[in-house]
């Protein structure tokens, strides 16, 4: 199980990696897909349908929007010179990541080794979730019951993004 | 743990991404891969083992089922960030529109 996961997260690195130094564009928004769709695969092993479902919606949307953005405009990425400035990003890049590494390393003795955990929290989703809520599902019974002003709020948040992506994409821009 | 430490990894290869590339377009992949990683993270701690979906079966309810708390605030969590992309997507075509480019670097100079 872990082997199986352990190995689909690697395969999610390597097109990240892609996807982050490909030349073309239009490649690396596909390879950016490798990451969405392997996701899809690691939750269908760690037993959450709910969230393999909606992920595949959501990353194939993703993909659609990325693609018209990418074919709307330039594919081809400028590669300018490796500078002096590319050193300061870059130093700047490891210098983050080892700090985080750092980190995890303090964090990784408090986490409990995968399928090792223990439900505290979500006990009171369970027990006798199916006559409180009417609903066999217990992530359903959470998402629009328990915590229902949870999905309202989530609500609110996408019809402002709709109508802010609508103003951005409306507005004129000033001329010159 | 080495599906944590990968997971985390996946994080980093993001956040390196963010950091260091100059095209708009690749660094709003890099943030959907941190996004992503993150998901995984919740969805790994949710995890018990020889757990079924969390779903009843009435005909049978006495079952280890994984932990629906992290499920459903990683289901909240996706649509929000489709959200976030696709109002990222929305700016990134207008600045295109205006300077011609997705290079953040030429677009600092050419502010104005």
């Amino acid at each position: 199980m872990e082997l199986a996961i352990s190995i689909i997260t690697g395969f999610m690195i390597l097109g990240a990696l892609y996807a982050i130094h490909a030349r073309d564009l239009l490649s690396a928004v596909i390879a950016g897909g490798i990451v969405g769709y392997s996701l899809v695969i690691c939750f269908l092993l760690l037993r959450a349908p709910d969230l393999a479902i909606v992920q595949i919606v959501v990353e194939t949307i993703t993909l659609i929007i990325m693609v018209a953005v990418v074919l709307d405009s330039s594919r081809v990425e400028a590669y300018g010179k490796f500078d002096s400035r590319a050193w300061v990003t870059a130093g700047t890049a490891v210098f983050i990541l080892l700090i985080m590494f750092w980190f995890l390393r303090i964090a990784s003795s408090d986490l409990a080794p995968l399928g090792d955990h223990t439900v505290r929290m979500a006990d009171a989703y369970m027990n006798g979730a199916v006559e409180r809520t009417g609903s066999v599902n217990l992530v359903t019974g959470v998402v629009f019951d328990f915590r229902g002003y949870d999905t309202l709020g989530e609500a609110t948040v996408l019809v402002t993004a709709v109508m802010g992506v609508l103003t951005i994409l409306r507005i004129k821009g000033r001329k010159g | 743990m080495t599906a944590y430490w990968l997971c985390f990894v996946l994080f980093l290869t993001g956040l390196y991404g963010v950091i260091t590339r100059r095209n708009l377009v690749k660094i709003a992949i890099s943030l959907s891969v941190m996004e992503f990683s993150c998901f995984l993270f919740l969805a790994l701690t949710g995890y018990r083992e020889g757990g079924v979906a969390p779903i009843v079966d009435v005909a049978d309810p006495v079952q280890t089922y994984v932990d629906p708390l992290p499920q459903a605030m990683v289901l909240t969590a996706i649509v929000i960030g489709l959200a976030t992309t696709a109002m990222l997507m929305a700016v990134i075509i207008r600045i295109y529109r205006k300077y011609g480019t997705f290079d953040i670097r030429e677009i600092k100079n050419l502010r104005g």
